[in-house]
């Protein structure tokens, strides 16, 4: 597929990269690039500018200090689900990551991406959600670090501005919790009807459901079926419809895939 | 808009040539290169016909800018078989009936080399795992799975 015409830059450091995109109103910083070069395809965006935060080494890695894990922002999919730090510090994460799509696409795509996509299907804005993981964005004022709640504003909005970009999650070690994830998909590993990602501790269960909303619709109730699916008809969601489920459907499902997450939840 | 000078070794042969930004790599390896065994299918990151090894890892090459690429090594399935002999997993794919059509049997190889990179002795739930990324519509995948096993002495 021809793109519309654009400048290419890759930039090596953070200061350099968030000096590119407040340049342009027009640039765009490149991630994995496993959504945005199919928009591009589709020329549904045309940045101008793609600012390709791949050469930038210090938004790589996981590292953990036995509090959390501090993931930066173009740590890939497989890098996560390889990672000795996340299988000890909070496996769940892993766990998720490898069921996103297929081995190409876990060998690209980054955590970072995927919660700066916020596509309202993808995995890491309800898991980070539940997780009540803190996400760090540097501008040119310098950096700030906000929760999921705030980070996540609306379908592809984040709290990452204009010139922005984010560097890192912070995680918080699982420590006695118990963590669960619950979806259906469109074929296996596939996009997620409804996704439930749950985290239970000393009894309550902070729930958190994505494909739903716009951003994740997060829920908490003491960690029993009833009361979990009492409490998730009770958030009263009002789920999109489409050819693969309807509102009604999907209603259904976050109640049973809460239930499931809270169950299965080790 | 932006010209690169890129730098990308193919199977061993390095190229440098000037590219528009907006090129994606599998066009700068079909076009460019005229390496067509990289095919483009459903050029939306879903069939995997357009596999690459990027610098020993599997990737879509349709949803990488070849300036992206720069400096990297690429191996297509040309790289494969660089003297005109099948490499053993073509072999295998041959005598297995692992291919029909043959349009995705390119992208095929590579995620299976890749596999066989880092898994010598994969499980059938591994082998289904690796190709998740490539569509197939003739062989219903069973005789590719079963090349894989058989290459990597599990027949």
């Amino acid at each position: 597929m021809l793109l519309a015409e654009l400048d290419y830059a890759r930039p090596g450091s953070i200061e350099e990269a968030v000096k590119l995109l407040a340049a342009r109103a027009d640039a765009r910083a490149l991630a994995g690039g496993q959504s945005l070069v199919n928009v591009m395809k589709t020329r549904v965006a045309t940045p101008e500018l793609v600012v390709d935060l791949n050469g930038i080494e210090s938004l790589r890695g996981i590292a953990s200090d036995g509090e959390a894990l501090e993931i930066g922002a173009m740590t890939t999919y497989n890098a996560i689900v390889d990672s000795p730090e996340v299988a000890s510090a909070r496996p769940i994460l892993a766990e998720v990551a490898r069921t996103i799509a297929d081995v190409q696409v876990r060998n690209r795509g980054t955590i970072g991406g995927n919660v700066c996509s916020n596509d309202p299907t993808n995995h890491f804005p309800p898991l980070l959600a539940a997780l009540e993981a803190e996400l760090t964005i540097q501008g040119a004022a310098g950096e700030r670090t906000v929760r999921t709640d705030e980070f996540f504003e609306g379908v592809y909005m984040t709290a990452v501005q204009p010139g922005e970009v984010l560097t890192k999650v912070r995680i918080p070690a699982k420590g006695d919790a118990r963590d669960g994830w619950a979806s259906v998909t469109l074929g296996r590993d596939g996009t997620g009807i409804v996704n439930v990602a749950a985290t239970v501790k000393g009894g309550t269960a902070r729930i958190a459901i994505g494909c739903v909303a716009a951003t994740p619709v997060v829920v908490t109730a003491s960690a029993d079926e009833t009361a979990v699916k009492d409490a998730v008809r009770a958030a009263e969601l009002d789920p999109p419809a489409d050819v693969h489920a309807s509102a009604e459907y999907r209603r259904h499902l976050a109640e049973v895939l809460a239930a499931r997450a809270v169950r299965e939840a080790e | 808009m932006s010209d690169h000078t890129i730098s990308i070794a193919v199977n061993g042969d390095r190229y440098e040539r000037a590219v528009e930004a907006r090129k994606l790599l599998v066009h700068f390896i079909r076009d460019d290169l005229d390496l067509t065994g990289t095919h483009v299918g459903c050029d939306t990151g879903n069939c995997g016909a357009c596999t690459v090894l990027l610098n020993g890892v599997a990737v879509k090459s349709c949803m990488l800018l070849a300036p992206q690429a720069d400096g990297a090594e690429v191996t297509t399935v040309e790289g494969l078989a660089p003297d005109g002999e099948l490499s053993p997993l073509q072999q295998a794919f041959s005598e297995h009936h692992a291919l029909q059509c043959g349009y995705c049997t390119p992208g095929m190889l590579i995620s299976a080399t890749y596999l066989l990179s880092h898994t010598p002795q994969p499980s059938e739930e591994e082998i289904r795992r690796a190709i998740q990324g490539n569509i197939c519509r003739c062989t219903g995948y069973v005789n590719i799975v079963k090349a894989v096993q058989a290459v990597s002495g599990q027949d």
